[in-house]
């Protein structure tokens, strides 16, 4: 049952360093506050799983935080680079970073067979490609109804996901709406989980076309604008603002750490309770 | 009206390669503003399919990224990313997939992963996205790019997302089950796939541009169609609705 906390709390008592952690929200009702709190905390080690690592991993890459990335696409949207994580890849900064890349379809074939407790999931994808030389959770497998050639990849199970909803009811029941992503796998395919929501209400919007229930969440952390600069639909805009201007920000090593001094570490936690 | 900018007759010509009632999934850039030129233009039924799961988007204005919100408000169904990818992308239920590419060979095939080692990258491009499996499971793909020897490569780097792999039929020994890239729109000309061996060669060249431009800014050996055409000059009426679409009044 989904136990409503601080967001301080909730990431000090289901994150740690080393873990598996996986925040989604594609484009949309990106989990920022909670990246910037687990920042804070000094988390270290972990392997960040993300399809499209957008700003947010860029920012916890370069705190970091991070010791693996599985990503799918790892740029910032209509901008251009994600320079701390090119920073990582290219030249170690501020540390090493281990890379395991796949395409978005063969992401989500993963997210959805975690979440269904299957060991692969399969796709139609991959063959002639250079991606097997270099990850090596890819795999060709022959269906064993019609003979086809198949990839199969392995199922994604974090330690911990995190997600940005709309709402949660007096229960605890998650409703989101607009674009979906794979928040609902990012939940399900993971043992613990955290939800950030723009407001606790009585009873759940009837705009809402993602429910997750109370059961599958371990705690709740109600932050207004949790996903700025990404959005909630029918709350807040995409600050498109933000995303151009992260390119200068995040192109210099010493811009970004006073930035994020300033905006990540040395604010307090978002949230209210 | 000012004349046309490169990138300009790049959209306008993309555009025109985009039939009425085609569904199209499209990436973010020039192929979203061509895709959205189209629909304004000689294909106001063409079917808008976004990666972020937005299935009959029709934004006012091109959007930044794949997923602003305005494309969920104008879709006619917003489905989740695992599905967007298995029911409606790998079912070959998309006619035309929109790529673009930081190097292509001479088959199409494409790398939007790494220029050089990819252990020690020189360049870390953002990798993959959805491109593979719109390449794989399209029923045919359109490759956008500007033309330069550093694009139009030899050797691929990485192979991100495959065209027609080694030529002939050595695609669909792969088991794809679309149809591969059909054209090549750059912003020096159009190039499309000869016949039987499925090597990209110059079809088309666009107002002032020049074989010899062409060839230097492929680094293989770029054949000549014995049909070379020339690119019909964007008309005012497309270059009106491309600036006002960009500019958010079409």
């Amino acid at each position: 049952m989904a136990e409503v906390m601080s967001l301080t709390e909730a990431v000090s008592t289901f994150v740690s360093d080393g873990d598996i952690i996986a925040l989604e929200g594609f484009t949309h009702l990106i989990p920022f506050a909670v990246g910037h709190e687990i920042i804070r905390q000094g988390r270290r080690d972990l392997t960040l799983v993300r399809m499209t690592p957008d700003v947010l991993y860029d920012q916890m890459i370069g705190a970091g935080c991070a010791r693996k990335l599985i990503f799918s696409w790892g740029g910032n949207p209509g901008v251009g680079s994600l320079h701390r994580f090119r920073d990582a890849v290219e030249h170690g900064w501020p540390r090493p970073l281990e890379i395991e890349e796949h395409s978005h379809a063969g992401m989500a074939a993963r997210y959805v067979a975690g979440a269904s407790g299957l060991p692969f999931g399969v796709l139609r994808g991959y063959s002639g490609t250079s991606f097997a030389d270099y990850t090596d959770t890819i795999a060709e497998i022959i269906c064993p109804f019609t003979g086809e050639r198949l990839t199969a990849v392995p199922a994604l199970r974090p330690d911990v996901g995190v997600i940005h909803a709309q709402q949660a009811d007096r229960h605890g029941n998650i409703g989101l709406w607009g674009i979906q992503g794979v928040q609902k796998e990012a939940v399900l395919s993971a043992a613990r989980s955290i939800v950030t929501v723009e407001e606790i209400v009585d009873v759940l919007d009837s705009r809402v076309t993602v429910t997750l229930p109370s059961w599958v969440v371990s705690a709740i952390a109600v932050v207004p604008g949790g996903a700025h600069p990404s959005y909630a639909h029918d709350y807040s805009e995409r600050d498109n603002g933000f995303y151009v201007a992260w390119e200068e920000i995040a192109r210099d090593r010493e811009t970004f750490t006073s930035w994020a001094d300033e905006f990540i570490v040395r604010r307090q936690s978002a949230g209210v309770l | 009206m000012s004349e046309a900018s490169a990138d300009e007759i790049m959209t306008v010509v993309a555009a025109r390669e985009l039939k009425d009632r085609v569904v199209c999934f499209v990436g973010i850039g020039l192929p979203s503003t061509a895709a959205n030129l189209a629909r304004r233009m000689h294909a106001p039924n063409a079917v808008l399919v976004y990666e972020s799961g937005t299935i009959g988007a029709k934004p006012t204005r091109p959007p930044l990224s794949i997923g602003d919100g305005e494309l969920a408000d104008t879709a006619d169904a917003v489905v989740s990313v695992p599905e967007i990818f298995s029911y409606w992308l790998q079912a070959g239920r998309v006619d035309v997939g929109f790529l673009g590419a930081a190097q292509v060979d001479r088959f199409g095939n494409i790398n939007t992963t790494v220029v050089g080692d990819y252990r020690m990258p020189k360049v870390r491009l953002p990798g993959a996205g959805g491109a593979p499996e719109i390449a794989a499971s399209a029923k045919e793909t359109f490759i956008m790019l500007r033309q330069s020897s550093r694009a139009f490569v030899c050797e691929l780097d990485f192979c991100t997302s495959v065209g027609n792999h080694e030529g002939g039929d050595s695609r669909d020994a792969l088991g794809m089950t679309g149809g591969g890239p059909s054209v090549i729109i750059t912003d020096i000309g159009v190039l499309r796939p000869e016949a039987v061996t499925r090597e990209f060669v110059l079809t088309a060249l666009h107002p002032g541009r020049t074989e010899a431009e062409a060839i230097a800014a492929t680094g293989w050996p770029l054949r000549i169609s014995e049909q070379l055409t020339a690119t019909d000059p964007p008309t005012e009426a497309e270059l009106s609705t491309l600036r006002a679409l960009k500019a958010g009044v079409a």
